[in-house]
């Protein structure tokens, strides 16, 4: 598999797109903390940037690769290679790829201007949320056949994470205010990993003060190793859970 | 410069009432200052060298002056109160007060004066009292450049820094009070002066206010206050030229105004405080060229507050301009610098052509559904606000500035 991952992960390296993705990235960190004295303005200025590009492009960027490396699916399909090991190296050869762009883009800038708790939980926060969503587009990538159908559906389920969640919760808490719906809230805005990530940054910077009785349930528990436990196995869950349908889906599909 | 103003207070106290001076000290006439204070009479001056001197609960009935040479440290050992002034006319300077003992049912205070008028204390440092210092019924008193530092306890068995209760026209003057409940305590005093006093670091208010009228604070600095500052019940107060920074926890405030009317606020810097100012059934207040930079909430006001005006203040940088849990108000704003105003001005009057809105739909939202802060910073917030600033539907109408300024004002 090793092989394979690494031929996939040579593959992706050369792309055009990442190269400019893992500039964006670093480009971008550098501007926002350059435009504050302070880093902790910069992190949340990156928190906005952050939480809504990396997962868009680790979703789309996945989607598009392995539609155009289909042909090569094929081809290894055809060899006495396993089923599971192709899918396999496809997502570890799309998630180094992914990581690397963080690590540069993401990571150096960080250690460089704010290596904080704020700046380090952003850091982390990002590296799982490029794995939870090439996992989820390798799915859907296996689910549909057609690539324009393919990348309208991960687009979708970006849309989905990054907008519509957050607006169906907001409404579901309106209709609901009646309610003591803390906990429950609780509940909701951790299963969506982009919020997962993003309250997890959050409750880093002071501006958690503000979250009052809320913010202190959460940071409560996100505080204690139970609760980092849980925001782990979350983001393991969404990384592994969508993988392993893909894989079932993959195996009996006929290419 | 501290030995010449005691040359000159000691040589105007001694020509003016021609009284006698007893020194206290080793080797000197008194060894310890109880026996002086029982020999000396009306009007007369007890210098005390420096030293310790566990002497409790000193009482004094007679109108004495109190000099402490090189801060002579005055030790309640944990246990008792260290001195108590029933005299008017009395003063106590340059001495050090510590190690009070702790009640709670008394209010065991390091220095207390009670139903005396015309005390002044200056320049005394208190360390570890549970009370520093604590007035009751004394009039045209004097409490300046205190140094009071206490060790946080918890909240019930602390007491307060400067502490009064049922007094008028005092003065309180460059203290510094941290590590008490209440850096001030103010309770039926009117007609006072708090200027140029730093207090922080307090357990619970900076300065605590209530039922105290026609007061005047500026130029005081408070900070880190577990709860910031707290004005309540109190009407024709004004407060101005102040700082109000890093009051920060999901129940401080750089002012908290509950029931305060005819007041004026003006000129006063609230930096970095969960909520700059909370207003609560306050009425007429005028509040004008403030400035609220980088705090969670500048301005939140409630809707029992009516006929208040904000003017000419500017806002920077704070994560909600201004928030409410009402349709109605009752409140105008006007002519207010807002930093997140994204009008224009095409006559170039320095005023905004469009009015700004300062309340935000997400700050509604969270007015309401205080959990609902989990979505800080989400996208959907960011086009939700966007979207109510082009059709406004929950937000209140009224709550409107007509003429926002386009740059930031100059005071």
């Amino acid at each position: 598999m090793l092989r394979i991952v690494k031929y996939v992960l040579l593959d992706i390296i050369q792309n055009k797109i990442l190269i400019g993705y893992t500039l964006f990235l670093f480009f971008v960190s550098i501007g926002l903390f350059n435009l504050s004295d302070d880093p902790t303005k910069g992190v949340i200025g990156l928190i906005n940037v952050f939480l809504t590009v990396i997962p868009l492009v680790s979703i789309v960027f996945s989607t598009i690769h392995f539609y155009n490396s289909y042909e090569f699916i094929e081809l290894l399909a055809s060899q006495p290679v396993k089923r599971s090991l192709i899918l396999w190296s496809q997502f570890w050869g799309l998630v180094f790829a992914m990581l690397l762009s963080v690590l540069i883009g993401v990571g150096i800038p960080i250690i460089i201007f704010s290596p904080t708790a704020a700046g380090f939980s952003l850091f982390f926060s990002v590296l799982g949320l490029s794995l939870v969503f090439v996992s989820i587009a390798l799915l859907a990538s296996v689910l549909t056949r057609d690539k324009a159908k393919g990348i309208g559906v991960v687009l979708l389920l970006w849309f989905f994470f990054a907008l519509l969640y957050d607006a169906i919760v907001l409404f579901m808490m309106f209709a609901l205010a009646d309610y003591p719906l803390e906990k429950v809230m609780l509940l909701f805005v951790s299963i969506n990993p982009i919020d997962l990530a993003r309250v997890a940054v959050l409750l880093q910077l002071d501006i958690s003060a503000l979250m009052g009785y809320t913010g202190a349930i959460f940071r409560e528990f996100l505080g204690t190793w139970w609760g980092i436990a849980y925001a782990f196995s979350i983001l393991f869950a969404w990384a592994t859970i969508p993988m392993l349908i893909a894989i079932r889906v993959f195996r009996k599909k006929d290419l | 410069m501290k030995e010449v103003i005691l040359f000159v207070s000691y040589v105007l106290v001694s020509v003016q009432i021609s009284a006698a001076t007893f020194f206290v000290g080793k080797g000197q006439h008194f060894k310890n200052i109880r026996s002086a204070i029982e020999y000396a009479a009306e009007g007369d001056t007890i210098m005390v060298s420096s030293g310790h001197y566990h002497e409790a609960e000193l009482v004094v009935e007679k109108r004495l002056t109190l000099i402490g040479l090189d801060y002579p440290v005055l030790d309640g050992d944990y246990k008792y109160e260290v001195l108590t002034l029933n005299a008017s006319h009395c003063a106590v300077i340059g001495f050090e007060i510590c190690r009070t003992g702790t009640s709670s049912t008394q209010e065991i205070a390091g220095l207390k004066v009670q139903s005396a008028d015309y005390v002044i204390i200056e320049s005394n440092r208190f360390r570890d009292c549970t009370f520093g210092i604590y007035l009751s019924r004394s009039d045209h008193c004097v409490i300046s450049n205190n140094d009071i530092q206490g060790i946080i306890k918890e909240e019930q068995n602390s007491g307060n820094g400067i502490h009064l209760w049922n007094c008028a026209e005092a003065l309180i003057e460059g203290n510094n009070v941290s590590g008490q409940r209440d850096g001030i305590y103010f309770e039926f005093v009117n007609n006072s002066e708090i200027t140029s006093n730093n207090s922080e670091r307090n357990l619970r208010y900076g300065l605590h206010f209530m039922f105290s009228h026609e007061d005047k604070y500026h130029h005081n600095r408070f900070y880190q206050n577990g709860a910031g500052v707290a004005v309540m019940y109190s009407r024709k107060v004004e407060m101005t030229e102040n700082e109000f920074g890093y009051n920060w926890g999901s129940a401080a405030y750089g002012i908290l105004l509950k029931e305060i009317t005819d007041s004026y606020i003006s000129s006063n810097v609230f930096e970095h405080n969960s909520a700059a100012v909370f207003m609560e059934g306050a009425s007429r207040i005028i509040l004008e060229q403030n400035i609220f930079k980088e705090n969670g909430w500048a301005l939140r006001i409630q809707a029992s507050c009516d006929a208040n005006v904000i003017r000419e203040n500017n806002f920077f940088s704070n994560s909600f301009d201004v928030s409410t849990n009402g349709h109605l108000v009752l409140n105008s704003f006007e002519h207010n610098y807002w930093d997140r105003y994204e009008g224009y001005d095409l006559n170039h009057d320095g005023i905004g052509d469009i009015p700004y809105r300062p309340v935000s739909l997400y700050a509604i939202v969270v007015e309401r559904m205080p959990y609902g802060l989990m979505f800080m910073r989400s996208i959907m917030v960011y086009l939700m606000d966007k979207a109510e600033k082009i059709i406004p539907s929950l937000t209140p109408e009224q709550l409107v500035d007509k003429m926002p300024a386009i740059k930031s004002l100059e005071f």
